[in-house]
């Protein structure tokens, strides 16, 4: 468990990037933190592994401030996946995720077989392992970066709008890829975008930020569609217009579903299974 | 008679391959004297650059420095040092490691700051320690820039080494003085000649430093993506060298 106690954090140029903010992460979920730039989500990422000290507040892991713990080694103990993925250009693939192991010490040969089956792990072949992230695609490179943040098997998971440099097509795959992984693996993730539909994808708890690290809502993706707590949370989330607006309209004797451009979403089949969704497109 | 004739003539007399100020003697005198130069302006430009690199902290006043250094006349400041300090070769050494710390400075930080900002953020975010993003990842990925810096270094100093035996009875710059104090033009251009020879070898030698430095990852970046299910045949880490060739 993750909790924020009134944190700010007030950057040397003045700006106040997050102000008083408190927030509990459950331990096991993914928790999404969603709103535009300037609303201070990276910052309160980074907070979590004290690449950022807050300026005011304290941060609690399992109940230890992390103020406590030495930024190295507490970095180590948590993975850490970015956008443009971050590796080392100059080292190999297996080598990549093999970099925080070796620094804790795991022998080169252990470390080298394990990264290599993280590779299988996130999806990726084994026979990539020896190349340079050059001369991988976007995703594979995305892929690495993941197997990277896993490869000390921690307990927390902080991503970076790690999907957000990829083409659509690779994106929907790796957020599917990580929905897999999560179910099997039950990390405690932060989860950092400004893409709404990837953190009601993704998230069991989404956090809607305003400017200042504001907490608009907080819950879970059909607590804020239902209820959306204010315009500000409405708009963000379109749930007054697009796909998010549907009608039901008759046509031929069914029900279909119509979004507010008046393009068909799917077909209204009736009373929806337990966990399946109400409607097929 | 051709003058370049009886320069080539001076340098291939085997009168000049013997006894004291013989021409190997010289060439090593020379090459010794560029090399400790380099040498110390290294150990005290590389650090300051690391430093300044590493921390992005100092660059105006290390750029500002390097410009003042760079502005000093070499003959003014060995004149200025030799009347100071004596004759002898206190002097160039001086002189010429102030002309070789800022294309070293420059090529050290220079090196660190054409890294890529997100991956040094990630080193230092998956829990490398600041030695270790020297060490692991902004060293070996700046090295190509410090012996560039290293290369120009050695370039100006070797050629600005004549000026050593301005001062002192050292180096090929001997040949330059004593040829136009007798008016033996014969030996002061095979001296220049020599000189110039000595810096072609140099670069080349630093060239093919410079190539070899650069990480395997980095120099294969323009190697084709990897697809999956590509029919062709992968390009991977054989040597180019084989290919295309008739």
């Amino acid at each position: 468990m993750i909790e924020f106690r009134s944190v700010s954090k007030q950057f040397p140029d003045g700006t106040l990037a997050v102000d008083d903010f408190s927030l509990t992460l459950p331990s096991h979920r993914t928790t999404v933190l969603v709103g535009s730039s300037g609303s201070g989500k990276t910052t309160l990422l980074r907070m979590i592994n004290r690449m950022v000290d807050p300026t005011a507040g304290s941060i609690e892991i399992d109940g230890v401030d992390i103020a406590s713990l030495e930024p190295v080694k507490l970095r180590r103990s948590i993975g850490y996946v970015m956008q443009n993925s971050g590796l080392l250009p100059h080292r190999k693939v297996v080598d990549n995720v093999a970099t925080v192991p070796l620094l804790r010490g795991v022998p080169r040969k252990k470390a080298r077989a394990d990264a290599l089956a993280m590779l299988d792990t996130v999806g990726l072949d084994r026979g990539l392992a020896d190349r340079y992230p050059s001369q991988l695609s976007g995703g594979q490179q995305q892929r690495v970066g993941v197997a990277r943040g896993l490869a000390v098997n921690p307990n927390i998971l902080l991503m970076d709008e790690p999907f957000g440099a990829v083409d659509p097509i690779v994106r929907a795959e790796l957020q599917q890829e990580l929905i897999r992984l999560q179910t099997e693996l039950g990390k405690t993730v932060v989860f950092v975008t400004h893409d709404v539909d990837e953190a009601f994808l993704l998230g069991d708890q989404v956090v809607i930020l305003q400017e200042g690290g504001r907490i608009a809502q907080i819950g879970s993706p059909a607590d804020i569609l239902a209820h959306p707590a204010n315009d500000f949370v409405a708009s963000f989330i379109g749930a007054d217009r697009g796909k998010r607006a549907l009608h039901v309209e008759r046509h031929d004797g069914r029900d279909v579903l119509v979004d507010s451009d008046g393009r068909l979403a799917g077909v209204l089949v009736g009373d929806s299974a337990p966990g399946q969704v109400g409607f097929s497109r | 008679m051709n003058i370049f004739g009886d320069a080539l003539g001076w340098i291939l007399d085997p009168a000049n391959y013997a006894g004291p100020g013989a021409i190997p003697v010289r060439v090593l005198e020379h090459l010794g004297f560029t090399f400790l130069t380099l040498v110390v302006a290294s150990a005290i430009a590389i650090p300051f650059g690391f430093a300044i690199g590493h921390t992005g902290r100092g660059r105006g006043l290390a750029v500002a420095t390097s410009g003042g250094l760079r502005a000093i006349p070499t003959l003014g400041l060995l004149t200025l040092v030799a009347l100071w300090i004596g004759i002898g070769l206190g002097a160039p050494y001086v002189a010429l490691t102030v002309l070789a710390i800022p294309p070293i400075l420059a090529g050290a930080y220079a090196g660190f700051e054409a890294i890529d900002r997100g991956a040094i953020d990630a080193a230092r975010a998956v829990g490398m320690s600041e030695a270790q993003i020297l060490t692991q990842v902004e060293i070996p990925l700046g090295l190509p820039l410090l012996i560039g810096g290293l290369r120009s270094a050695a370039l100006q100093v070797v050629a600005t080494a004549t000026l050593a035996a301005y001062v002192a009875d050292f180096g090929l710059g001997r040949y330059l003085f004593s040829g136009l104090k007798t008016r033996d033009y014969a030996e002061m251009l095979g001296g220049s000649i020599l000189v110039i020879l000595l810096a072609l070898a140099l670069e080349a030698v630093f060239a093919t430093i410079q190539r070899v430095v650069v990480p395997r990852g980095v120099a294969t970046t323009r190697l084709p993506v990897d697809r999956a299910r590509s029919a062709r045949p992968r390009p991977g880490m054989e040597p180019a060298i084989t290919k295309g060739n008739p």
